[in-house]
């Protein structure tokens, strides 16, 4: 086949909503884009443990301490299965940390914020997990075979996430005044930044086009956005707590809630390495990752003894 | 070669040396294919890295299933996985695409017989 027909035959599997497996054919810059995608959701997973890392040690009762060291673990478990699935593609997984080591990989800003109280176990739970289940749920049907699958199993696992996360707001803004103003503060604090995750708006997103063309994004960031703030407003009425905008607005027409701006140069600002924990959260990664290199060499060391030693006993006998 | 250019191409080939070492101190890629309940074929669930088999399968335990998700596991290095290549795919399944006669519903049988 010549290259022009193996861009055929891709691009009727991408018509009629045929898979792409890895031993495919695929043009460079779909496998260059999926990677760059899908190694920047596995580290968004595992930075994305630092913030909450900081609460197991000071949960509220043992059985917010086990929830939130099951929602760390799962989170781990989803950086894996996302490494493995861009491994796939033909980047080695040192590749991918020396690249979030590095800081040329990217991963969600959103970790670049500080948790101060426990309430932001909550907000981040109900928001942020809210967020990436909305982003994450169309992916499912993503045109990589290996991605998608990803994706199911992390979908099936993230609503207890976002569910423990509204169930500590619920506590709190059901509890004293002052355990209330804990909870809004979390949610006024991490409102904005949640918005923001979805990505620039549509206008400024110049990839979108092609990437929903290939099925590897199915809804635009506004689309997804929107989703977001619809149900999100229904959500904080059940908390009686107040959203954070004052220009939100039920819009009759559209059939949507109109919000107020979004300040993208704080975004921009965040995602250039300015945000409030940006060097603190690459720090400890980097650390985490150099303290452990004498574990692995030890564990390989192990296993290449242990294989010798087989193979001796195997050639005596 | 000038003597900056001749600095240059050996840093490269420091780099590039210690890169060939970072890459063997990856551990090996493992297959993990996981039995979900007695009586069921193991199914493929994903790949991680392990030093050994015997690690292989205690990591697979907490990466997939943490849900009791299975009853068995299996797992193989992915270097001993020999799969077939998508480009043959017309050769290798099209033969039975005019065979329809391997099926049950090729034949046809008289209403009276109830069960066959």
């Amino acid at each position: 086949m010549t290259v022009h027909s193996f861009q055929e035959h891709f691009d009727s599997l991408i018509d009629r909503e045929i898979s792409i497996e890895p031993k495919d054919w695929m043009p460079d810059d779909y496998r260059k884009t999926l990677i760059r995608q899908i190694s920047q959701h596995a580290h968004s997973e595992i930075v994305g443990m630092l913030p909450e890392g900081n609460w197991i040690t000071r949960a509220p009762s043992l059985r917010r301490k086990a929830v939130l060291l099951a929602k760390v673990q799962d989170e781990a478990g989803h950086g894996l299965y996302l490494y493995s699935a861009a491994e796939t593609l033909g980047i080695s997984r040192d590749e991918m940390y020396d690249q979030l080591h590095s800081g040329k990989a990217k991963y969600s800003s959103i970790f670049n914020y500080p948790t101060l109280t426990w309430a932001d176990m909550g907000a981040i739970g109900w928001l942020v997990d809210g967020a990436a289940i909305m982003n994450q749920v169309p992916l499912c049907r993503a045109s990589y075979g290996p991605y998608a699958r990803a994706m199911v199993r992390v979908c099936k696992e993230e609503s207890f996430h976002q569910r423990q996360g509204f169930e500590i707001m619920l506590t709190l803004a059901k509890g004293t005044e002052i355990q209330k103003k804990m909870a809004q503060d979390a949610f006024n604090r991490w409102w904005w930044p949640s918005l923001m995750m979805f990505g620039p708006p549509d206008a400024e997103s110049p990839n979108t086009a092609q990437s929903v063309r290939w099925r590897i994004k199915r809804l635009t960031n506004d689309e997804l956005r929107q989703k977001f703030v619809d149900v999100t407003v229904e959500q904080a009425k059940v908390l009686g707590l107040d959203m954070p905008d004052k220009d939100l607005k039920w819009n009759e027409e559209r059939g949507h809630y109109d919000f107020g701006a979004i300040d993208w140069e704080e975004f921009k600002n965040v995602v250039k390495g300015n945000g409030p924990c940006n060097k603190q959260r690459l720090e400890t990664r980097k650390q985490a990752w150099e303290e452990g290199k004498w574990v692995r060499d030890a564990a390989m060391a192990h296993a290449e003894k242990r294989n010798a030693r087989k193979k001796e006993a195997a050639k005596a006998a | 070669m000038p003597a900056k250019q001749q600095k240059r191409t050996r840093i490269v080939y420091i780099i590039m040396a210690q890169q060939e070492i970072t890459k063997k101190s990856e551990w090996p890629l493992w297959e993990v294919f996981i039995r979900s309940k007695a009586g069921l074929d193991h199914k493929h669930a994903g790949s991680l890295h392990a030093a050994d088999a015997q690690m292989a399968i205690e990591n697979a335990r907490d990466v997939y299933t943490r849900r009791m998700e299975g009853v068995s596991i299996w797992v193989v290095e992915s270097k001993n996985i020999h799969a077939s290549d998508p480009s043959e795919a017309n050769s290798l399944y099209d033969p039975a695409n005019d065979k329809i006669y391997r099926h049950p519903t090729f034949y046809n049988l008289p209403d009276e017989v109830k069960y066959m």
